[in-house]
């Protein structure tokens, strides 16, 4: 009989498919919005997901994110080194910065001071050039998507040179770095190099990364700081969700992609609901004909369920390929680079598929349990 | 009536095997004030080998009473005996499995599945009862060339006129070899021709050693086609007739 309900569901091709396109676009807007959603996070996290090799960050205690930043006095480095279960401390500038080029072309960029004899915080993947470069006077190093902010699409030319806070700054490298939620380039320098490169202040230190004894959890050591110094201390992935936070609960964007993912699972449960229920009241006779020949409640139920599976696995099919594609179409473009479709948003949308699929076949299968089988006698 | 009933029943032929009977069966539809009987004490009698008519006029309860012999109602009040099973052995999942394995259906609408083939649509009973699709169809072969319908195997019920959807609905009914086949109205969306083309096949296909078969029909022209004939007014019998009044003129 699984047979027959295919046969049935696809006997009316332009039904069929719209249900399935249906639950496509439904699938395409919850994946894709959900996916930039999610990259515009991790954008707004970038400091701290960039922060491989420190496991704390030490900051001030009245911090609200990794962007607004009040720096800590040079005594605070060595508060953080004294606190017991404390490896190594170095420190840690981040800090906007203006740049201009050869050109007089001037562009806001992120600037990141990397502590001069370790230089912790530097970046994995390295593009052109070498990290040992940025050892060198005036030495910087800037991101691919912010080597293409700075000078376009011209191809990349180490020694090229950039005026910070009247200072020369001499590109030795390119990087591949997270993305910046602020569609900035990102430079980094040597601690010592970056704070001449921006007007001076009294603190400049914005964080101190630290590292605990390798018998000791971060989450212990990050404890321990705040409670000897009175800092704010936070494991990376603690800092990181605390960035994420703060723009969670400070600007429209949960509330703007919560409502356009509403509405994709909103129109996709409309759509194939709808287009479902029809197609259902429109084969009533046809279900009412099986019964009265003895097809069982549990049989109908199971060829009603089968069509509505079968018209969600193809739908998510496609609403996923739509969505990959997208992704792969626009993965060459500098300012959406970051933005991919994750494995957990994949989940997602087939766990709402799976709900609307639910939602359009109970009120199918409603119609067609209280069906009498009689009706099959009625003109 | 129900006295002629048993008279004709006492003085019928010996050798009749009794297919169904009910036994003063009631139905009421709806509550209260808005309640309707529908029938009211039937005590009728059904012979296998035999077409047996079931006529008058519309809202008489003719559908009623084969919706409750077939199995789709139950009734409100009596007794129904289905080749010698009684109700009560036959509820729930029995019910439907003796549907699925000893009723064939012939509806006015035909009801056959549009995105299925005619032969398609007649393999449907004998899948509902688990056999293999190539086996299946291959019986439904055979059903639809008993019914002179071979050409139309691969076609669809919309490619097809209204009287060989019928004969399709026909074959369909009989693929699976029932004990009883209920038909309704068979020829009252049908053209004269075609439905002399219908209740012929019918009687010569459908009436086998055994098989009990019902048609429901408010259609005189068809009236001759039957072994017996059942009228009914108002929810009850009004009169059980062993022979069937002549056919009009100018049909079979």
């Amino acid at each position: 009989m699984n047979w027959v309900a295919w046969k049935m569901l696809t006997g009316d091709r332009a039904k069929y498919l719209g249900t399935v396109f249906g639950v496509a676009f439904g699938v395409l807007l919850i994946s894709q919005q959900t996916s930039i959603f999610v990259a515009l996070m991790r954008r707004t996290a970038h400091t701290a997901i960039d922060v491989r090799d420190a496991s704390v960050w030490v900051m001030d205690p009245h911090q609200q994110n990794a962007d607004e930043i009040k720096p800590l006095s040079e005594s605070e480095l060595n508060r953080v080194r004294g606190v017991p279960g404390v490896a190594w401390g170095v420190r840690y500038f981040k800090s906007l910065a203006r740049a201009k080029i050869e050109t007089g072309d001037f562009r806001q960029v992120i600037l990141i001071g990397l502590d001069d004899h370790t230089m912790v915080g530097a970046p994995v993947k390295m593009v052109e050039g070498s990290l040992a470069n940025l050892r060198r006077p005036d030495a910087i190093i800037v991101d691919k998507a912010g080597y293409e902010y700075l000078w376009g699409q011209e191809p990349i030319r180490l020694g090229r040179t950039l005026e910070m806070n009247d200072r020369r700054a001499v590109l030795v490298g390119i990087c591949d770095v997270t993305a910046p939620f602020q569609t900035f380039p990102v430079v980094y320098s040597r601690y010592s190099q970056a704070v001449q490169f921006v007007a001076a202040e009294r603190k400049v230190m914005s964080f101190v990364l630290a590292k605990p004894q390798p018998e000791l959890a971060p989450e212990t050591l990050a404890r321990r700081i705040e409670a000897q110094t009175g800092l704010m201390a936070k494991t990376r992935t603690e800092f990181l969700w605390f960035i994420v936070g703060y723009y969670l609960r400070s600007t429209g964007i949960p509330i703007n992609f919560g409502i356009t993912i509403a509405l994709g699972f909103i129109v996709g449960t409309a759509i194939a609901g709808q287009t479902f229920y029809l197609f259902t009241l429109e084969n009533l006779k046809q279900f009412g004909a099986l019964k009265a020949m003895g097809v069982s409640n549990r049989r109908l139920t199971g060829m009603v369920l089968l069509q509505a599976s079968v018209v969600g696995l193809i739908g998510y099919g496609l609403g996923m390929g739509m969505t990959a594609a997208f992704f792969e179409s626009t993965s060459t473009v500098t300012a959406l680079a970051g933005f991919y479709l994750p494995w957990q948003v994949a989940v997602l949308a087939a766990v709402a598929v799976a709900l609307i699929i639910v939602l359009a076949s109970l009120l199918s299968l409603r119609k067609v349990l209280v069906l009498e089988p009689a009706v099959v006698f009625r003109g | 009536m129900t006295a002629t009933l048993h008279e004709k029943f006492e003085s019928g032929p010996q050798t009749r095997e009794t297919a169904i009977v009910c036994r003063g069966i009631s139905k009421e539809f709806g509550k209260g004030e808005t309640r309707v009987r529908a029938l009211q004490e039937i005590d009728v009698e059904i012979f296998a080998s035999e077409l047996t008519l079931l006529v008058g006029p519309s809202g008489c309860g003719k559908t009623t009473l084969i919706s409750i012999i077939a199995g789709l109602l139950n009734p409100t009040a009596g007794d129904i005996e289905l080749f010698g099973l009684s109700q009560a052995q036959l509820r729930g999942e029995k019910l439907v499995q003796f549907r699925a394995e000893s009723v064939g259906f012939v509806f006015q609408q035909y009801n056959l599945l549009p995105s299925l083939t005619a032969v398609e649509n007649v393999a449907v009973p004998l899948l509902i009862q688990g056999m293999a699709r190539p086996e299946a169809l291959n019986a439904a072969r055979v059903a639809l060339d008993a019914v002179d319908l071979h050409a139309a195997v691969r076609q669809f019920p919309n490619q097809l006129s209204g009287g060989q959807q019928q004969r399709v609905a026909i074959a369909r009914a009989l693929v699976h070899q029932p004990r009883l086949l209920v038909c309704d109205e068979p020829t009252a969306a049908l053209d004269a021709k075609s439905g002399q083309v219908v209740m012929d096949l019918l009687k010569r296909v459908a009436v086998q050693p055994g098989r009990a078969v019902i048609v429901v029909t408010h259609d005189d022209r068809v009236f001759g086609y039957g072994d017996r004939m059942i009228a009914m007014a108002d929810g009850r019998v009004v009169s059980v007739s062993d022979e069937s009044p002549p056919r009009r003129s100018g049909e079979n």
